[in-house]
């Protein structure tokens, strides 16, 4: 059975020749053999997995009827709340937390039949380009075990990467899945701002932060869009536009798609060999029969610096609430209670997390709020108008996930600058709502695996995702073996 | 008298700050009962608990309750307003932030007309006159939970949190600082529950917490244009409390500054024991908010086709109702204003009026017997055993004579006690007015009979003994001779 194929998996639970509770065997055997080393997971409860399986599997056999993602086992990145099971964020501060609640694109998920088999990995709330942030373990690239699998959903990367899960869930703020996707060699998908419903996401930055899946299929995305995508009335920030049957959208034809390439994704610290897989990636578009022309967005430039303000701003709120009162780690025997607050946050929050809380809380500050937060909401506006005038032109946009191949474990968590530049060709997308997607686009010489990017407009996945599909299909990707 | 003449050297600036609970059933952002008084911590749900991932979804009810606030309050209704996080530790706030509203409120620029006057011991209210208090603004937010630092046994070593009332919806009415008593503070607070009563928004409850007040007052020498330093008053919990705490600030700032010193600005607590205020740990309250708009809610978009049937549809106000009680009626102005306290006292009022023809006798009974028999039997006007058409009819029975005003009294108790209508009661009890002149005249002239030296005395001159024959009959007849009557037989009777 192959495990990085959800469309299949679920054909044959809905024809019966296999079992729910037999594909989750498969996956747990799985977990087992690679999981210590690739140290993808965080908590996986085989009982628990096992007890749903068989339970998915009565009600297909009671209901004699076919689910769309029956006896898929699905990977969960730890920042996504789901009932009865531990979601810690990847840090130490929800360490012992278990939310007494399931997201909502973990409800839709479990009516569609799918399993959840565990939560991944994750910088520390999501704040993170390598994994490493994590308050638990590094995460080891399939690829190259010395390498990070990106981040900051790395784990759930790794997972659909390395044939543990069939899909997986992760979050983008400023391309947590679409840059660890490129890292492993998946697909993943930042779909637009309010197109997924973020109630169970544990928030980093509202504005920006979406639920995103990753697979190794563009039909495999699709389906799984189509069951998590939606209105929820318990996110108020989700979008009532209707949701389109992607599974079918994605055979349309991309002969005659126009498609932009910004020139401002090209310019300095784009690694050469990342350059020239993107270069060839971009003739091959051609040769699909898109149009592609040259396109500007001019205030890419700003993308960086606007997002290391905004981003941090919101998470300076949004992580106020862990005070130590309520749930999470607290500090033993504090004195009184600003000595709780300062100690428990102090010794629950990595140092990530804490520059991140900072640098936030000065931006927010009486005296500096114009100047930084207030500005940068403008800048924010002037980065979404030049992709809304550039898909005046355009129905898709092609450029760079990361400017380099994976990275290796250490080698940049001492210089914050440097990680953050590896978010360079994503943050945009988050900043402009936009949908955006990674696909396996080659290796370089050393077998480390590169992504392309496709943008599209507002609520356009169907485009991204029908170009995705007919790319993979013309020009697959060989990868070389695993290494687990 | 020093203090008062330190005082009289100065004038106050108030300002009043009302936080107002919305009459939902459910919290503002999420479907939790707002019900008080359930078991501490039982109406949470994730979304106020605060839980990681939770999200608010804003309560439809409550924005109709602040945009019909805001529009009785004279605000102008912004169609776009923003909700705002306000951010700040305490263990009683579980995101810590609290969801409200900054930039752009949902009202602004509200004016209010309002009767003050000096009071009498008394009561009365004597230099009336109108003043104009204007409203900056009325915004939306979110309550915080309660933390419970005394009163339980392990007190002296741990708090409690309750957060049943994280997340209840409040309406924020902030005034101008346009009082310069603190009696204009009460009449304008009066005027103000009054309004949010009227308007079903609110249930005014200050025990409960449903009506809560802060003041801001600073003094400045008579004459001056400049603000003084503004010191913030909290803790009031009741209209009478803010009153005392400001005639207290007053003198204290008017003394501290006659005698040279400086006033700083801070929070100070009334306590209500000690009749006096005194600062706030100066830490608590030394915040940067560090607003920005809340991301997890869009911008609320109102109609103003919507907003315009909200203002049209609004009920008649209070002061409205009050000043109509006056004209209509030809009430004094204490009884239209005690009439109008409450709207179901005032629909009482009028529902008698109507049926008694007689608005003044139903005045009377309103504020008097009745108001008098409700507060002795711990009853609602809703729960009157005597409705309003019932008193309507027994003031009738008064002014045809059948009986008298001292029985209708009597009537009135067993139509209390017993919710009877007033024609069985009267029938029952046997106190219809004897106003049959042969039968009157057989009486008084037992009377005459029984009390010879009293009558001779009477006709040689001694007048005031008339009221002694009234007595006398009217003991003969139990109370029910008919006065009227009585008098005009009485006075030929005992002439003869």
């Amino acid at each position: 059975m192959d495990l990085r194929d959800a469309w299949e998996i679920r054909e044959s639970v809905n024809r019966r020749k296999v079992s729910a509770a037999e594909v989750v065997e498969a996956a747990l055997a799985r977990i087992e053999a690679a999981d210590p080393v690739l140290r993808a997971f965080l908590t996986v409860e085989p009982e628990r997995v096992r007890a749903r399986a068989s339970e998915t599997d009565a009600v297909l056999v009671r209901g004699n009827g076919s689910l769309p993602l029956a006896g898929v086992p699905v990977a969960v990145k730890d920042n996504i709340c789901t009932r009865g099971v531990r979601t810690t964020c990847g840090s130490k501060m929800l360490f012992n937390y278990t939310p007494p609640y399931s997201a909502t694109v973990i409800e839709r998920l479990e009516r569609a039949g799918a399993i959840v088999l565990g939560k991944t990995n994750c910088d520390e709330f999501a704040m993170g380009s390598s994994t490493e942030n994590s308050a638990f373990q590094v995460t080891r690239n399939p690829y190259d075990l010395d390498r990070v699998p990106g981040g900051s959903s790395g784990g759930s990367a790794v997972a659909v990467a390395a044939g543990m899960a069939a899909l997986a869930l992760g979050s983008e703020t400023g391309g947590s899945v679409r840059q660890p996707a490129s890292f492993c060699n998946v697909l993943g998908l930042k779909p637009t701002y309010g197109r997924l419903s973020r109630y169970g996401l544990v928030a980093f930055a509202s504005s920006l932060d979406n639920v995103a899946p990753l697979a190794n299929s563009a039909r495999d995305l699709a389906v799984f869009l189509s069951v998590i995508a939606g209105r929820d009335w318990h996110d108020s920030t989700s979008a009532p536009a209707p949701v389109p049957d992607y599974v079918a959208e994605i055979n349309q034809p991309v002969r005659g798609m126009r498609v932009g390439v910004p020139r401002e994704f090209f310019g300095e610290g784009l690694d050469p060999q990342v350059k020239k897989i993107i270069d060839a990636g971009i003739r091959n578009a051609v040769a699909l029969g898109c149009e592609v022309s040259d396109v500007s967005l001019p205030h890419t430039q700003y993308a960086i610096a606007d997002y290391y303000i905004i981003a941090p701003a919101e998470a300076s709120s949004n992580l106020a609430r862990y005070d130590a009162v309520r749930y999470g780690y607290r500090t033993p025997n504090p004195r009184d209670l600003s000595d709780m607050y300062r100690r428990s946050r102090g010794e629950g929050f990595g140092s990530e997390v804490k520059r991140r809380v900072m640098i936030g809380t000065y931006a927010l500050s009486s005296g500096y709020y114009e100047a930084y937060y207030a500005r940068a909401m403008k800048v924010r506006t002037l980065i979404r108008q030049d992709y809304d005038r550039a898909f005046e032109k355009v129905e898709a946009l092609l450029t760079p996930v990361s400017p380099t191949p994976p990275f290796k474990i250490g080698e940049r968590i001492e210089d914050p600058l440097a990680m953050y530049l590896s978010d360079i060709y994503t943050v945009t997308a988050n900043l402009a709502g936009i949908p955006a997607l990674s696909l396996p686009c080659g290796f370089t010489p050393d077998g480390l695996p590169v992504g392309l990017q496709i943008l599209g407009n507002q609520f356009q996945e169907s485009t991204v995702l029908r170009l995705a599909s007919a790319y993979m299909q013309a020009c697959p990707v060989s990868a070389p073996p695993l290494k687990v | 008298m020093r203090a008062e003449g330190i005082v009289m050297e100065f004038e106050p600036v108030i300002g009043l700050e009302v936080h107002a609970q919305l009459l939902t059933n459910s919290k503002l952002f999420c479907g939790c009962s707002t019900r008080f008084g359930a078991p501490p911590n039982s109406n949470t749900c994730p979304v106020c608990l605060g839980l990681p991932g939770a999200l608010p979804a804003l309560n439809r009810k409550a924005v109709t309750l602040a945009v019909r606030s805001a529009l009785a309050l004279g605000c102008a209704v912004n169609p776009t307003s923003i909700f705002a996080r306000k951010n700040y530790f305490y263990p009683d706030l579980p995101k810590g932030y609290q969801i409200s509203q900054y930039d752009r409120p949902l009202g602004q620029h509200g004016r209010v007309e309002v009767c003050s006057g000096e009071r009498t011991a008394a009561g009365q209210i004597v230099n009336r006159r109108k003043k104009i208090f204007r409203i900056t603004r009325l915004h939306m937010e979110e309550d915080a939970g309660k933390s419970l630092h005394e009163g339980l046994p392990d007190s002296d070593r741990k708090s409690y949190v309750d957060l049943n009332r994280s997340g209840v919806p409040l309406a924020e009415i902030v005034s101008e600082p346009d009082f310069r008593s603190s009696q204009e503070a009460y009449d304008y607070l009066t005027h103000l529950r009054k309004t949010l009563l009227y308007l079903g928004v609110c249930d005014g409850n200050m025990e409960e917490g449903s009506l809560r007040c802060d003041a801001n007052v600073s003094v400045r020498p008579k004459g001056s244009d400049a603000f003084g330093t503004k010191v913030e008053i909290k803790n009031l919990n009741s209209f009478r409390f803010v009153q005392r705490a400001l005639d207290y600030e007053i003198e204290r700032q008017a003394r501290v500054l006659a005698e040279g010193g400086r006033i700083y600005q801070e929070t100070r607590l009334w306590d209500e024991v000690k009749e006096s205020t005194f600062p706030m740990r100066s830490k608590e309250e030394a915040h940067d908010y560090r607003y920005f708009p809340e991301p997890d809610l869009l911008p609320l978009k109102l109609q103003p086709a919507w907003i315009e049937e909200m203002e049209r549809t609004l009920p008649e106000l209070p002061h409205a109702r009050e000043e109509r009680f006056v004209t209509e009626y030809d009430l004094s102005h204490e009884d239209a204003m005690l009439l109008t306290s409450i709207p179901a006292v005032a629909d009482y009022f009028e529902e008698c009026a109507r049926n008694s023809g007689n608005p003044r006798a139903a005045a009377n009974w309103a504020v008097g017997d009745l108001t008098y028999a409700l507060k002795a039997s711990g009853k609602e006007i809703e729960e009157s055993p005597v409705s309003a058409r019932e008193l309507g009819v027994l003031i009738r029975t008064i002014d045809s004579g059948e009986i008298s005003g001292k029985i209708a009294k009597t009537v009135f108790e067993e139509m209390f006690r017993s919710g009877e209508g007033s024609a069985p009661v009267i029938r029952r009890l046997g106190l219809v007015q004897i106003s049959d002149e042969p039968a009157l005249l057989g009486v008084i002239e037992k009377v005459k009979a029984a009390n010879p030296r009293q009558l001779a005395d009477y006709r040689s001159g001694k007048d005031k003994l008339f009221g002694y024959f009234v007595g006398q009959v009217m003991k003969e007849t139990q109370g029910q001779a008919n006065p009227k009557v009585l008098n005009e037989l009485l006075q030929k009777a005992l002439r003869e």
